[in-house]
């Protein structure tokens, strides 16, 4: 078998609100229009990412919260209707997806092995969390790749954003043996805002772009401080600066998906690709990719 | 006490005891005092049974579930592998409705949710699934809203008790919650189960103690530090306490029931009954507020200009004259 190889890494933020603006019609609601710039964010990504094959999405969701381990969904096709807990009014999709079992086993079992608590999740009757689906819709609307889900372990909130360093540090390294090991291209989506506080009240017309905004500017500066980082390659200062960023600006980094992100990378040094920054209902949200495929400058 | 309530109850909200009671005595324990519930709420005949979840969180305000009957088959996010849970519940949608109404006319930013598919939450699922099987009584269920604090919630819940008045009708009270919500950061065997920590036990048998002798808005005063102590910080606070002692009515002229206690994956999770009583356990000032209203975030950060008359927000720090 060939040497797996992951290809890109990418954050791929999930606000709902993307997919209702798309209008796909998987999604029950409709949408005017809506949160272009991170919409034409995404298709730049896309565009980008058809440039190279693979084979899967692994995508790590803050949406599937797990307070024991981390765990990985183990049924290979999940198709069920996903109604957002928080939005209900803007996303119920239809979604019918295929899961690379092999790879989900994989990385669980390498992540046991590296010491973590690790779980396969094999009830059919799971419903998946719209974290996963509207990274994965997003990123690749024709839903022709297996993915792999990944939870988010709850350990910033159960202990601190430096425990849930250490241990999605480790995830990441994990994740990194076992796509090498299995022979696959792979991209990996850590589906999550930067800063994360939003408004507490929604306008009458969700799409009226009039009233979207960053919550508080010291969100906005932590937001750009992050990506000016990430375009200059410093990741390992990103790493240093989680627990701040994730405390003052509230960001769903808290999730662990970003650490998870640069340790599965290993860290890269060359400068990401920032294909766009918005405002959704007041959090602070990047496309960012880390492509591993092109040549470094 | 509002007539309105006619009793309260804190009921934990892990699916073990209903998907799982052979695994534990415990876990059996449970079951049966969820069930002990079910009997004595049938028993008071109230005309709804309305939940305010812990285990249903909200941004965008309170929501209040609506759909006259959702229909799901549920499987819990951390514990699937105990299996799935299907149900059919029957909700008091006139009752969602004007609860919704009442709480935006005390200026609360809350919405009704009545779509197909919509996530109901394990706790409640679990809990109206062990107490009222037969949906012999309506329900409604909250949500816990992320971002509120105690004047929201205080709020929140004297709607509720509006919208009660509104539609001349009863209910019983229920908090989904388990009181020191830690679970264990292993896989255990479900026989082997047991408090986090003694920490958490001790803070346990303080709250039980409480209620045990109706001391309901005492628990509410304490929130803060319960949640500083024994609660894993999810949200800001122990709020349910706040709303369930609103409802009920703020005070501790109550008589409470502790009917099982037992460790579930490490939390503590309790069932306690609070009916009313004729004397108060302790005759006590309660020294915060009880609003009325809600104004909205006073968002101190971006409105300097607002907080002028606190000089701890402002960037003149003052003179200091006339200050004690």
């Amino acid at each position: 078998m060939s040497h797996g190889k992951i290809i890109a890494g990418v954050i791929a933020p999930h606000p709902p609100h993307l997919v209702y603006a798309e209008n796909p019609p998987q999604n029950e609601p409709t949408a005017e229009c809506g949160w272009e710039t991170l919409r034409w964010g995404y298709e730049r990504l896309r565009a980008s990412l058809s440039r190279f094959d693979y084979d899967t999405l692994v995508v790590f969701s803050p949406h599937w919260q797990t307070y024991v381990g981390t765990h990985f969904l183990g049924v290979p096709h999940l198709k069920s209707l996903s109604v957002d807990p928080i939005f209900p009014n803007l996303f119920r999709y239809q979604y019918d997806l295929s899961v690379d079992v092999p790879l989900s086993e994989a990385i669980c079992a390498a992540g046991a092995d590296a010491g973590l608590q690790t779980k396969m999740m094999r009830n059919p009757d799971f419903r998946v969390d719209y974290g996963t689906i509207v990274a994965c819709h997003m990123t690749q609307p024709e839903w022709d790749k297996p993915i792999v889900g990944i939870s988010s372990h709850r350990l910033t909130h159960y202990f601190s954003a430096d425990v849930m360093q250490t241990h999605m540090m480790k995830l990441g390294q994990a994740t990194r043996q076992a796509i090498e090991a299995s022979g696959k291209r792979v991209v990996l989506l850590a589906s999550h805002s930067l800063s994360h506080r939003h408004f507490t009240t929604e306008g009458e017309v969700p799409e009226d772009m009039s009233k979207e905004h960053i919550t508080h500017h010291g969100q906005y500066l932590w937001d750009m401080k992050m990506i000016q980082l990430m375009k200059e390659g410093r990741t390992k200062e990103i790493i240093d600066l989680i627990p701040d960023f994730t405390e003052q600006a509230i960001s769903e980094t808290d999730s662990g998906a970003l650490t998870w992100l640069l340790s599965a990378l290993d860290y890269p040094q060359r400068p990401a690709t920032v294909h766009g920054y918005g405002t959704v209902i007041g959090t602070g949200n990047a496309i960012v990719e880390w492509n591993m495929e092109e040549t470094s400058p | 006490m509002s007539e309105r309530i006619l009793a309260g109850y804190v009921l934990p909200g892990l699916p073990h005891p209903l998907l799982c009671p052979e695994k534990n005595a415990g876990y059996q324990r449970l079951a049966d005092a969820f069930g002990r519930v079910g009997d004595e709420i049938r028993e008071q005949k109230p005309d709804l049974i309305l939940l305010y979840s812990t285990m249903w969180p909200s941004v965008i305000g309170h929501q209040i579930q609506s759909r006259p009957e959702p229909e799901w088959i549920h499987v819990d996010e951390l514990f699937h592998d105990l299996g799935s849970i299907p149900y059919k519940f029957r909700i008091d949608s006139a009752f969602a409705n004007a609860y919704c109404e009442a709480s935006q006319q005390r200026g609360l930013a809350v919405r009704t949710v009545n779509y197909h598919g919509f996530p109901i939450d394990t706790g409640s699922v679990v809990a109206l699934k062990l107490i009222n099987p037969n949906n012999e009584i309506p329900a409604v269920i909250t949500s816990s809203n992320v971002y509120a604090d105690r004047s929201e919630t205080v709020v929140f819940g004297k709607a509720a008790v509006d919208a009660l008045d509104s539609q001349n009708k009863t209910a019983v009270a229920i908090v989904i919650s388990t009181l020191s919500n830690r679970v264990h950061q292993t896989f255990i065997d479900e026989a082997d189960d047991h408090i986090h920590s003694q920490k958490d036990e001790e803070w346990n048998q303080k709250l039980l103690e409480l209620f045990e002798k109706g001391r309901l808005e005492d628990v509410a005063q304490l929130s803060r530090q319960v949640h500083r102590e024994a609660r894993v910080h999810k949200v800001n606070n122990f709020k349910s306490m706040w709303w369930l002692s609103t409802v009920m009515g703020a005070h501790n002229r109550y008589r409470g029931d502790v009917m099982a206690y037992e460790p579930v994956a490490g939390t503590g999770s309790a069932i306690v009954g609070i009916q009313p009583a004729d004397h108060a356990a302790r005759d006590l000032e309660f020294d915060e507020g009880s609003p009325e209203s809600f104004a909205g975030d006073r968002n101190v950060l971006a409105s300097l200009d607002a907080s002028a008359g606190l000089s701890s927000q402002t960037l003149d720090p003052g003179s200091g004259e006339g200050e004690q």
